[in-house]
């Protein structure tokens, strides 16, 4: 096996390494499973509750989907218009930065009074988490244009809008799929943070009941398969990434 | 008044009006005519507002006084007549070196109406052009797949590719090395002598500036003032061997002299 080989397959190896000591351990000291349960009990747990979990993670799915979805429609948006405006960026950043340094996890109360227990909270949450980390991005991606360049272009009498469209907008592509992998990961945390107090369906409110009934065995079946998820939607936007924006990966494609 | 295709008179800039009511100028009581064709190079310290020259002279900058002519016309914006080339080729890595080259037919009318319809003319002209430069067989590469040298010969067919009548460059070979940059001399006189536009060339580079120009103004800094005309009479078409002969060293010695002397006389004018 050579080098490149062990690179890739290094986190698979990593997982069985931890999942191996973390089984050895719990054997070795007899924890019981009501406080930390073993792996072997947690696979157990899975297929056994297959049905149930499979339902509460589509459903979690889809919400974190449509959260992400509007954040996307949002971010860029707004990441256009302060990128693209000296004024709007100095006016709107601020605001904006404040609003981000607010957990968002003290939304729900606020969402489930106007939206009720279901998934208007659940969306929201995903939503305001998620949509920052994109606009930042796209912001930067049009603030950050070489002023050569633009002369380049302003010599030839290119109105804003030409330099933005030409080279701001695909400039910012590697940014904007960058974004997308952060905030992707951070649409399931709002997600799953809004459904374990405000709603009856998701791997939120699975992990809470789970946990009322102390099935830890349960609840981290849950968990698990939030990360699952998260990982996979992560490695979908990578692969998206490395294949429209190939020429901002040039060094790892080359060698 | 005059028939000079480029006519600077007395012209003043500040870059904002702080500036302006403290009397601290980027450029001084510029004053020059340079002829439809003339190739011309502005050489000087860093900082002494060569760039300045250049944004002006494009219309991307208005005098605080004073008044540019360019073809006839006063310049009161983006002139469209003009190209440009930096130190930095910066063209842009998602697009093919055709494609960059194509980039202001996207941009400047009237090709810009024109340009799906005519496309395939328009490639045709921009494969000609980066033929002319030596880059027969890279226009299909990125430009991170071309060397720095190659990279700004692009982004000179780029310039050139609207047919400007005016080309501007700035210190547009600074970062090459020496064998590079001659070979790029050598490219620029030969499109120059071919097509006859009017060259611009603001460099800090005493041997390239005397190798191209027909005419080399010093610039001082601070205040940015053009300090010495020097019309440069070696016979064209120039060989890179006349760089080696005493007549065109005694020039650039001559030149070297000036700025020399605005250095010493100038240092404790910049407390």
């Amino acid at each position: 096996m050579n080098s490149k080989q062990i690179e890739r397959w290094s986190p698979w190896l990593l997982m069985v390494a931890t999942l191996l000591l973390w089984q050895l351990l719990c054997s070795a000291f007899q924890v019981s499973e009501f406080v930390f349960p073993s792996p072997v009990r947690i696979g157990e747990q899975l297929i056994e509750f297959r049905g149930v979990i499979a339902a509460h993670a589509w459903r979690t799915y889809w919400v974190t989907m449509a959260g992400f979805g509007l954040a996307i429609v949002v971010g860029v948006l707004l990441g256009f218009v302060i990128g693209s405006s000296r004024l709007a960026y100095a006016a709107v950043y601020p605001l904006m930065t404040a609003f981000n340094a607010l957990p968002k996890a003290a939304f729900v109360p606020i969402l489930v009074v106007w939206f009720g227990i279901g998934i208007g909270p659940a969306i929201l949450t995903a939503f305001l988490i998620s949509f920052f980390p994109i606009m930042v991005n796209i912001a930067t991606g049009l603030a950050t244009l070489e002023p050569e360049l633009e002369d380049v272009l302003r010599v030839l009498g290119a109105k804003r809008w030409d330099v933005l469209v030409k080279v701001g907008l695909p400039r910012s592509m590697p940014y904007f799929y960058g974004s997308l992998k952060v905030a992707i990961t951070l649409a399931f945390v709002g997600t799953t943070v809004s459904e374990m107090t405000a709603a009856n369906e998701g791997i939120g409110y699975l992990l809470i009941s789970a946990g009322s009934a102390m099935q830890m065995g349960l609840a981290f079946g849950g968990l698990v398969v939030v990360g699952a998820m998260a990982m996979v939607m992560y490695e979908l936007f990578s692969y998206i990434e490395k294949h429209t924006t190939a020429w901002a990966h040039r060094s790892s494609q080359n060698g | 008044m005059s028939d000079a295709f480029v006519d600077f008179q007395n012209v003043w800039l500040a870059y904002n009006d702080e500036l302006l009511s403290q009397g601290q100028f980027a450029v001084e009581d510029i004053s020059l005519q340079v002829r439809q064709g003339e190739f011309i190079a502005i050489v000087g310290p860093s900082g002494c507002g060569k760039s300045t020259f250049m944004k002006l002279t494009t219309g991307l900058k208005r005098p605080s006084k004073g008044s540019i002519h360019v073809d006839g016309q006063p310049v009161n914006g983006p002139l469209k007549i003009s190209g440009m080339a930096f130190q930095a080729p910066s063209l842009l890595p998602w697009r093919t070196t055709l494609d960059n080259v194509l980039l202001p037919l996207e941009i400047v009318e009237p090709y810009r109406s024109q340009f799906n319809s005519r496309k395939a003319e328009f490639e045709a002209r921009a494969i000609d052009l980066l033929k002319s430069v030596g880059l027969h067989g890279y226009e299909r590469k990125f430009p991170w797949q071309l060397s720095g040298g190659m990279q700004q010969r692009a982004s000179i067919c780029r310039a050139l590719i609207h047919e400007p009548k005016m080309l501007l460059l700035d210190e547009p070979f600074g970062a090459l090395d020496a064998f590079t940059r001659e070979e790029l001399w050598c490219t620029l006189r030969d499109l120059w002598t071919e097509k006859r536009f009017n060259v611009i060339l603001v460099t800090h580079d005493l041997r390239e500036s005397v190798f191209l120009a027909d005419t080399v103004y010093v610039m001082s800094k601070s205040p940015g003032r053009f300090v010495v005309r020097r019309e440069i009479d070696l016979p064209r078409p120039r060989d890179l061997e006349i760089t080696y002969t005493a007549q065109f060293t005694d020039i650039v010695h001559e030149l070297r002299g000036h700025i020399g002397a605005m250095r010493r006389s100038g240092t404790p004018l910049q407390q």
